[in-house]
């Protein structure tokens, strides 16, 4: 089957259109979290995400206008348990999104039941899109396309250097919020195609990638989010052609370029 | 708070959660003056750092800090942290940041910006470096980079906390001799916290000596008679 043919059914031309500009969002935040060792809380937030999906199906809610803000307000949460001095971080936000998905699994199985719902919050389902939300991923990767070309200066300042950004007057942690509160509106997004499990993956892989490979920051984010988008349209084909989970087929495409850009900076190394 | 002083400390006690670690200071940091902050581990020479850049309000006393520190024009290095050693950006990049203090909301650099970012980068030495990668840098490379952002993003004065850790004794001598240039040449004032006394007594003209319970603070010459100073130097002798 041609490409143009996989495309030409609205259920594809919506999950290629969303699901491209989550992943490009997600690339781009991406390599700030990874830097800044914030890669938990992504994980983290998409637990929290798969929580709230499940409550907000059994109250009867839309599902994205009640997840946002609990993913938002979890946002701030981890963001703290991040930070502080006290806490065994890493323990806290691994309780959190335990307990987040437990809840949700409890909801689930006390309501509908575990059906098959269960398994495409899980792993993610390429017919989740409806159009409404594809109108809504649209809007909201597109404000944080612009805060994130806005504020790209002073969040790679924030990135490389807290002390300093703090020492010279620039609002840490209203940039901290800003990349937490941005990172939670994708991975609410992404979720429902790319499955709880995996979506961490679309914040992660691309950084990675992209750090093996380029020496300046500007480079990494470019070809973090290039790689990022390349790597979704290969796994949504693949998927398509395969029949196989699309959350999954992005990720194992992710892995490959990964591991590619390993060997890459590999062999420039032995030269 | 006259003209020439940046910074105003009046009988300042500092802490955490009521903990006090430094009692009744009494300091005042003019420009054009070079500053070392010595003492043991855990005397609050850090502590204090924080308090002079504000980030730390006193528990009792009160620091003054002149109108430009207060918009967060200080040149402040540090200490490096292990995510930064492999960050990938290039020096242009990372020496760039400095001037992201700089009031309104910009959100692009400027070209006098940029052109500044070079001369500073030149005025340290790492012009030709520009291009390269922070994290393939040496350690004395590093320092003299983010010193370079220190410059666009200061004023009169660059706070800096123990600049040389992990530097070997040649990079270390080398960023002695750039803060003198700084400081003699370009009117820059220097407050640096160190563990190296010898060289900071070389070429400081005022140590601010923390102990457990008390402090000292005069001129390098005074320092050296008062007990605290006898005692670090016998220290060093044994």
């Amino acid at each position: 089957m041609s490409l143009m043919q996989m495309f030409s059914y609205p259920f594809m031309q919506r999950a290629l259109a969303a699901g491209a500009l989550v992943s490009l969002c997600c690339a781009l935040l991406g390599v700030s979290l990874v830097l800044k060792r914030y890669s938990m809380i992504g994980d983290g937030l998409s637990h929290v995400s798969f929580g709230a999906l499940a409550v907000a199906v059994a109250l009867g809610l839309t599902p994205l206008y009640f997840s946002i803000p609990v993913v938002i307000i979890a946002a701030f949460f981890l963001l703290r348990m991040a930070n502080h001095p006290r806490w065994n971080n890493d323990a806290a936000i691994a309780v959190m999104s335990a307990s987040a998905l437990a809840i949700g699994i409890l909801v689930i199985s006390l309501t509908t039941g575990m059906t098959t719902d269960v398994d495409n919050y899980m792993f993610g389902s390429v017919l989740a899109m409806t159009s409404s939300d594809v109108v809504l991923s649209v809007g909201l990767s597109a404000a944080v396309l612009t805060l994130f070309i806005l504020f790209y200066h002073r969040l790679f300042a924030v990135t490389f250097d807290e002390s300093f950004s703090r020492a010279t007057g620039l609002r840490v942690d209203l940039y901290n919020t800003l990349l937490s509160v941005l990172t939670a509106l994708t991975i609410v997004l992404g979720m429902r195609m790319m499955g709880a499990m995996l979506i961490s993956s679309l914040v992660i892989f691309p950084a990675l990638t992209a750090m093996r490979l380029f020496k300046s920051f500007r480079s990494v984010v470019l070809s973090a989010g290039v790689s990022a988008v390349a790597c979704f349209v290969v796994g949504l084909s693949a998927s398509f052609a395969l029949s196989t989970p699309v959350g999954a087929s992005v990720v194992v495409v992710d892995l490959a370029v990964f591991l590619l850009s390993c060997a890459i900076c590999r062999l420039r190394g032995a030269k | 708070m006259e003209s020439n002083e940046l910074i105003v400390c009046r009988d300042v006690s500092l802490g955490y959660e009521g903990q006090a670690i430094l009692e009744h200071l009494n300091l005042t940091v003019r420009s054009g003056d070079y500053l070392c902050i010595v003492g043991e581990n855990g005397s609050g020479k850090s502590t204090l750092l924080r308090a002079l850049l504000g980030l730390l309000s006193p528990m009792s006393g009160e620091i003054v800090r002149s109108p430009e520190l207060r918009r967060g024009a200080v040149g402040y290095l540090p200490q490096q942290t292990k995510a930064q050693r492999d960050f990938p950006a290039t020096v242009y990049e990372v020496v760039l940041s400095g001037y992201l203090n700089q009031p309104g909301m910009h959100f692009f650099y400027t070209a006098a910006q940029k052109s500044g970012a070079l001369m500073n980068l030149g005025k340290l030495g790492v012009l030709e470096l520009k291009d390269h990668c922070y994290r393939e840098l040496s350690g004395g490379q590093q320092q003299r980079v983010l010193l370079a952002r220190a410059l666009c993003a200061a004023g009169q004065l660059l706070i800096l906390d123990e600049p040389i850790t992990g530097l070997d004794p040649a990079a270390a001598q080398d960023l002695y001799k750039i803060l003198s240039y700084l400081n003699r040449q370009e009117g820059m004032a220097v407050v640096m916290v160190t563990h190296d006394l010898k060289a900071a007594l070389h070429s400081a003209r005022t140590v601010l000596h923390i102990g457990r319970s008390s402090w000292f603070c005069g001129t390098t010459e005074s320092y050296l008679r008062s007990p605290e100073g006898r005692r670090f130097r016998e220290g060093d002798r044994a």
